[in-house]
């Protein structure tokens, strides 16, 4: 029979959103099942998915609380009279954060009635390859029949269910940013740069918080053991600004249990492997941050064929976002190989409805994508890590430029600049084209973004060398990078 | 020190010194007249290769004795205290914004001009102090006098006791800068203050009048507001002219909106001093541009920034043959910062047809001085060069303004793209929505190409930098349509 709508998409997140809105353009029928289970904890939230609800855009916010609270250490250095120290009171930022993700479900909301798409705040399943079958909160059942489906449902925080206790007493960023109540003192095991963030701004808010890592920080994120006289690692140096500002890290360490005692706190006991040790210590809360898991279970995709991942559970696509099943597509943080990030998942959504509505043949470009984490002092980066660079083209072919620079703002503040730093990895040969570039200081995410620009038009060493600087700022100091990583000389910025 | 010397006098005897190849047995290979951006950074490149380097500086106090050490405009008395006492307001900005995220204090929080004018003070004395430095380890001469050319190749160097030593070189940078104008009204150089006064005025400036409607001036307005001073200012008629003015407008609107008040169209004509004090309080009259209007106003200070002049009139170049621009007093050079003079070059802000701004005398003066010694061939490229105003709402640009480029192109051969935005973190605090915005215009006619950049909204020197590199490497809409943005930050607009 013939198939109710043009378009179904399943997720109403950052891509399935993207992709429904830009098909509703051309004119066509379209409509979005966004259902939220509830986490472990009992949260859950609005039309908008990970990004808006429980992902950057309360980070950013809290993460822009606990900056504020620095800004108000810094004032008395500029003259303001200020008593310190200053109580920061979680509730209050909470409902403020709360209160503008509200809106913005409720912008999205009236977004698509806007656009004349349909929204079905149901769970959806595949009875087969063009049904769905969506179910309210209630058990209440409706069938929808589509010409092309989207699968945009993305993933969900992991939990370590190996370790006792995880589970009943744990909380992921999931239930964080929701928190009526501040956490606490808080305990967080740790694996990706999210755990950072949230360790960075719960201790900028001035909460005890302490991060305990099996090993490497910012997996996947540029690591180096560079033999100089001074180590540098783009991942340590964010970690060091973090322990140097209060958050304690539990290097080598995994957590075995974790208990209710009878206070209500939360007893984590953990191995030590450096020590072989076994120690314990109590927390107001246990927050899990181990990485994030693909929310295709109850989708059915077994009965309508879509192949996914044995290892990672993600749906496979090519290049056109197309799974296994020719009308079946998927977007986001759900596909195998694909960056988890807000901005591409939008633009390969809307570039799917153009390809698919629209007559473009354009496919997305996953290369160069630029990102940030916002840790108390931001990473931003673009193109490869260094690691990358020298396995791709050989250590004698990449040339390294590097500075510690020091941000005029923190010089009146009197703030330790010790980790601010930069780099860009360079081809060594020909026009030294730039390969990627990466940037530990304030506003990083400011910084990178044009420079990723450049990147993206295969801008070289000395076109950016020829750039003049804009006077005074942090970005500047990336058009005078001169001092080579090879040469090991000193690469501390000194002055004007 | 060194004596003047003829031209018999042998070489040997500075071969013997240690230095090599100092031709015609000039005491220097390079003198250096201003130790400013340019300058400085001219002279710390010669050094590396080995040249006998002086460098010569000397600030003349201003109208009220007002003065300060090595290291030029920028360090002094321009771009880093103004940023220092931007974000000064910019913390008190946070202040009422960090209540909203959650953080508790006393309602009202003061600012004190003595504690934030030491700090900064302090700063700028640690980078004089290291200047310094710098040039003695790069065993650069320097000497704080005043130099003016007496002759052919040579200078005379008056230093503050009024001793005179002469002095010569194989080759001249002439690197001297600007200083305010002043209006030439009756009470403006014993009443009034400039911007080489206010970033180490010794008491708080109090309500103040700011004349002017250059970046300088906003700026300055910009900061005083945002320490909770009572400012005004007063406009004879555009705002930051020879920037976008579309943007220009939107800068104004944000700052009369937060405060400030704005007089257009008058000039004024008469200061004068009510009452001596620190500060005291002076009374202005000024006249309408249109018509026949005239208004008075009290203000505790009057704070001048109706444009620079250059310091090209009193170094002698007439006796060297140096051309100037009469009118403007700017130095025209060709694409190698050369004079008409072929020993004697120029960088900084006093070229002709120019930018005024510190990295592009810094890259002018370490190209000059590469092609000089080193052997390269590398010209300052002027096109394209990236500018922030440090206003209250930040404003980052690089390219043409929508004007210059309807001019330039037409306007059919023109796409301005364009969006307001709301940075995430202003809105928690319910703060002016709709007051950023980034506009590109691009050259239909040449595939789409970014030939103008403009952002206005916090971090604008941040966020401009790297587009200022991309259209470098010739920037297409099409390239930056496919950039995907990193979120959530006010550059992915």
């Amino acid at each position: 029979g013939k198939n109710e709508y043009d378009l179904l998409v399943i997720g109403g997140g950052s891509g399935g959103l993207a992709c429904a809105k830009e098909a509703a353009q051309f004119g066509r029928k379209v409509a979005v099942l966004d259902y939220v289970e509830p986490s472990p904890q009992g949260t859950k939230w609005g039309l908008g998915g990970t990004c808006v609800n429980v992902g950057c855009i309360p980070k950013k916010l809290m993460h822009q609380a606990a900056l504020l609270g620095s800004a108000l250490k810094d004032a008395q250095y500029y003259g303001w009279n200020i008593a310190q120290p200053v109580h920061h009171t979680w509730s209050v930022m909470a409902e403020a954060v709360q209160n503008y993700v509200k809106s913005l479900n409720w912008g999205h909301r009236v977004q698509l009635q806007d656009k004349k798409v349909k929204y079905f705040n149901m769970k959806g399943s595949f009875s087969d390859p063009y049904t769905i079958r969506g179910l309210t909160k209630a058990g209440k059942e409706t069938i929808v029949t589509a010409e092309n489906i989207v699968i945009a449902t993305g993933g969900r925080p992991k939990y370590p269910t190996h370790i006792a206790g995880a589970l009943e007493y744990g909380i992921t960023s999931d239930d964080l940013f929701w928190l009526k109540q501040s956490p606490g003192k808080t305990f967080s095991e740790f694996l990706m740069d999210v755990s950072l963030e949230c360790a960075g701004f719960l201790t900028g808010i001035g909460l005890d918080t302490t991060v305990m890592m099996r090993s490497i920080p910012l997996r996947g994120f540029d690591q180096v053991k560079y033999f100089s006289p001074t180590q540098q690692q783009m991942a340590s140096l964010v970690t060091e600004h973090m322990e140097s500002y209060g958050t304690k890290f539990l290097k080598r360490c995994f957590p075995t249990k974790v208990e209710k005692l009878e206070s209500n706190r939360l007893q984590v006991t953990w191995k030590n492997t450096d020590l072989g040790t076994e120690e314990t210590d109590s927390f107001d809360t246990v927050m899990w941050a181990v990485g994030r898991a693909p929310d295709t279970e109850t989708l059915n995709l077994e009965a309508v064929g879509v192949k996914t991942n044995s290892e990672t559970g993600k749906i496979i696509v090519d290049a056109s976002e197309a799974t296994s099943v020719p009308h079946i597509y998927a977007v986001g943080d759900i596909t195998e190989g694909r960056p988890e990030l807000t901005p591409t998942a939008i633009a390969a959504g809307k570039l799917l409805a153009q390809r698919l509505f629209g007559q473009s043949s354009e496919l997305m470009d996953y290369d160069n994508v630029p990102t940030t984490v916002f840790t108390p002092l931001e990473y931003g980066c673009v193109g490869l890590s260094e690691e990358a660079a020298r396995q791709c083209y050989g250590s004698d072919n990449i040339e390294v430029y590097h500075a510690y620079y020091k941000p005029l703002e923190f010089t009146v503040a009197e703030r330790d600049a010790t980790q601010c730093y930069m780099k860009m990895v360079c081809l060594g040969e020909r026009e030294q084209r730039i390969l990627g570039l990466h940037f530990i200081g304030p506003n990083a995410g400011e910084v990178i973004q044009g420079f990723a620009l450049g990147i993206k038009c295969g801008a070289t060493y000395p076109q950016l060398m020829k750039t003049i600087g804009i006077h005074p700022t942090c970005a500047e100091e990336i058009t005078k990078l001169h001092i080579t990583k090879r040469s090991g000389l000193d690469a501390t910025v000194t002055g004007c | 020190s060194f004596q003047a010397h003829k031209e018999d006098k042998p070489q040997k005897l500075l071969e013997m010194n240690g230095h090599t190849s100092v031709p015609h047995s000039y005491d220097y290979d390079l003198i250096v007249i201003g130790g400013g951006s340019g300058g400085l950074a001219a002279a710390k490149e010669a050094a590396k290769y080995e040249k006998k380097v002086m460098v010569l500086d000397f600030v003349m106090p201003t109208p009220l004795g007002n003065s300060w050490g090595l290291g030029g405009t920028c360090v002094n008395v321009g771009c880093i205290p103004k940023k220092l006492m931007h974000q000064a307001a910019l913390l008190g900005q946070a202040l009422q914004d960090s209540r909203k995220f959650g953080w508790q204090f006393t309602e009202e929080v003061k600012h004190s001009w003595m504690a934030m004018t030491e700090s900064v003070q302090n700063y700028i004395g640690s980078l004089n102090w290291g200047y310094r430095v710098a040039l003695r380890e790069k065993k650069v001469t320097y000497e704080n006098a005043y130099g003016e050319f007496v002759g052919p190749h040579t200078v005379k160097a008056t230093n503050k006791r009024g001793v005179e030593k002469l002095y010569t070189a194989e080759k001249f940078l002439i690197a001297t800068g600007e200083r305010p104008r002043y209006l030439g009204i009756p009470g403006d150089k014993e009443y009034c203050i400039s911007s080489d006064d206010l970033f180490s005025l010794p008491y708080c400036p109090g309500k103040t009048l700011v004349v002017g409607a250059s970046y300088v001036a906003l700026e300055c307005a910009g900061f005083l507001a945002g320490l909770g001073l009572d400012v005004t200012v007063m406009v004879r008629s555009i705002l930051l002219r020879g920037f976008d003015q579309d943007i220009a407008n939107k800068i104004g609107e944000y700052m009369e909106e937060h405060g400030i008040d704005f007089i257009r169209e008058f000039v004024p004509i008469k200061v004068e001093q009510i009452e001596a004090g620190t500060p005291g309080r002076l009374k202005v009259t000024a006249k309408s541009t249109k018509e026949n209007q005239i208004i008075e106003g009290e203000y505790n200070t009057v704070l001048l920034a109706i444009g620079r002049d250059a310091c090209t009139r009193k170094i002698g170049l007439d006796k060297v043959g140096v051309k100037i621009n009469e009118k403007t007093g700017k130095i025209p050079v060709n694409d190698e910062e050369q004079t008409n003079v072929p020993y004697i070059y120029a960088v900084g802000d006093i070229l002709q047809d120019k930018l005024e701004l510190t990295p592009v005398a810094i890259q002018a003066g370490r190209l000059l001085v590469q092609r000089l010694y080193a052997g390269a061939t590398s010209k300052c490229d002027y096109v394209n060069v990236p500018t922030t105003v440090f206003t209250p709402l930040e404003y980052g640009a690089c390219g043409y303004s929508e004007e210059t480029a309807v001019e330039k192109f037409g306007e059919e051969n023109i796409e301005v793209y364009h969006s307001h935005f709301w940075p995430l973190e202003w809105t928690v605090p319910s703060r002016d929505n709709n007051k950023c915005y980034a506009k590109i215009i691009c050259n239909i006619q040449d595939n789409e190409r970014v030939i103008g950049f403009h952002v206005l909204g916090p971090n604008a020197g941040e966020v401009t930098q790297g587009f200022a590199a991309a259209i470098k490497c010739g920037l297409t809409k099409e390239q930056l349509d496919s950039t995907i943005g990193i979120h959530p930050v006010c550059a992915e607009v």
